[in-house]
C-alpha cells in the first residue's frame, strides 16, 4: 500500500521488511549449535564446603522465593500455564505467580509454546531485556526440541538455540503439576547458586583485566 | 441455514452474460477462466438476484499440473452461497486477478496464498509475504517444496 507523501517516514515499509528478514536470517545463521545449559552450579557444592556464606543463603532464598515471570506465550502451552496460575493449581502458594508485562521487572522466562523463526529475534530481545540474574524454563515438547513441528521450515528446534535454558519440563502440553514441579526444580537449582564471588576469584579477575 | 446454490444454475446465467467464461461445472462449484474471473466476480456481487456481498474465504490447491484458487461467496441478503474456482497454469509464474477491489477481506488471504503457494494476484495493492520473512526462499505449501 502506498504511503501518502504528506507524511514523512524514516523507513518505507519494504525497507522495514528487508531489515526484519535480514535480522531473522542472522539469528538463524547464528543458531546452528545449541547454547549449553548453565551448569556452573554443579560444582558449587565443593566450594561451599570450603567457605559457607550465610549472605549467599539469604540472597538465594530471596531470589528463589519471588520468581517473577516474563510473558513469552507464543502457543497453546500458555493455557496450561494459565491453569497453573488459576485457583485450582495456584502457583502463588510457592511465590511464583506474578506475571510481569515488562521483562525489565522479571527474572524468570517460561517459554510456553512453539517458536517460529519470525518470532525468534523478538524472544531473544525480551530475554536480553531481563535484568540479571535470570532463568529460563523450557515448557513443553516444542520448547525443548521443536516437538512435532521440529522439521518444519519455520520452527526453531528448541529454545536453547536462541537462549540458554535452565530447566526442561516435558509434555505436550505439560500438566500444571509438572510445571510447578519444574519451577520447584529451578528453585532448588537457585538454592545452590553462589551469588557472592569468592575473594580469590575476584583478585584473579582483576589480574586478567 | 444458508442454501448452497448449484454450480450449474449459476453457470447457465454466466454463460448468457459472459460466453465462454465457465470452464467446468460441478454439483456445488464452478470453475471460471482466470481471465474473466474479475468480470464474473463483479457480476456475482452486483447482480440483485445473486448479491454475493460476503467473501467467506479464499484458498488454493496444488494439483501439480495447475493451481486452483477457491473462493466461497455468500449473500447475506438472500442467505445463499456458492463456490467459485479458478485455475492458473505454470509453476514459475502462476497468476490470477485480485478481488481486493470487490471484497476487502481478500487482502490478507491473497497475501497468505502468495506467501505459501507463490500464486501472484494481479492488481493487489500490497502483495508481499505475510507469514514468512522477506528473503525466505521458496513457497512451502507447494507439493514440490523440499
Amino acid at each position: 500500500m502506498e504511503v501518502s507523501s504528506d507524511r514523512e517516514y524514516i523507513y518505507t515499509s519494504s525497507e522495514l521488511d528487508q531489515q526484519e528478514g535480514q535480522l531473522i536470517e542472522e539469528v538463524k545463521a547464528g543458531a546452528r549449535e545449541s547454547i549449553p545449559d548453565p551448569d556452573a552450579w554443579l560444582d558449587e557444592e565443593v566450594k561451599r564446603s570450603i567457605m559457607l556464606s550465610s549472605v549467599d543463603a539469604l540472597l538465594n532464598w530471596a531470589r528463589r522465593s519471588s520468581l517473577w515471570t516474563a510473558i513469552c506465550f507464543p502457543a497453546c502451552c500458555a493455557f496450561e500455564f494459565i491453569a497453573a496460575e488459576g485457583p485450582r493449581f495456584d502457583m502463588s502458594r510457592f511465590g511464583m505467580e506474578i506475571l510481569r508485562a515488562s521483562p525489565r521487572q522479571a527474572d524468570l522466562m517460561i517459554t510456553a509454546g512453539t517458536l517460529t523463526w519470525k518470532m525468534a529475534p523478538v524472544v531473544r530481545r525480551i530475554y536480553n531485556q531481563m535484568p540479571e540474574p535470570k532463568w529460563v524454563i523450557a515448557m513443553g515438547a516444542c520448547a525443548i526440541s521443536g516437538g512435532i513441528f521440529r522439521s518444519s521450515y519455520n520452527v526453531v528446534p528448541g529454545y536453547n538455540k536462541i537462549i540458554p535454558v535452565d530447566v526442561y519440563v516435558p509434555g505436550c502440553p505439560p500438566r500444571p503439576e509438572a510445571l510447578i514441579y519444574g519451577v520447584q526444580m529451578l528453585q532448588k537449582k537457585i538454592a545452590k547458586e553462589h551469588p557472592i564471588p569468592d575473594l580469590p576469584q575476584m583478585l584473579q579477575r582483576g589480574k586478567k583485566e | 441455514m444458508t442454501v448452497a446454490l448449484s454450480g450449474k444454475d449459476i453457470a447457465s446465467q454466466l454463460e448468457e452474460k459472459f460466453p465462454g467464461s465457465v470452464e467446468e461445472t460441478g454439483q456445488d462449484s464452478l470453475v471460471v477462466k482466470s481471465d474473466s474471473l474479475l468480470a464474473v466476480a463483479g457480476y456475482l456481487k452486483d447482480t440483485g438476484s445473486l448479491a454475493f456481498d460476503y467473501l467467506n474465504y479464499i484458498t488454493a490447491v496444488d494439483y501439480y499440473s495447475y493451481f486452483e484458487v477457491v473462493y466461497q461467496l455468500t449473500s447475506l441478503k438472500h442467505n445463499h452461497s456458492v463456490i467459485i474456482k479458478s485455475r492458473c497454469y505454470g509453476r514459475e509464474n502462476p497468476a490470477v486477478p485480485s478481488v481486493v477491489g470487490l471484497w476487502q477481506s481478500a487482502d490478507f488471504q491473497e497475501r497468505e496464498i502468495y506467501d505459501l503457494m507463490g500464486i501472484k494476484f494481479e492488481g493487489h495493492p500490497n502483495l508481499k509475504r505475510l507469514f514468512l520473512w522477506e528473503g525466505f526462499q521458496g513457497h512451502p505449501l507447494r507439493k514440490d517444496y523440499l
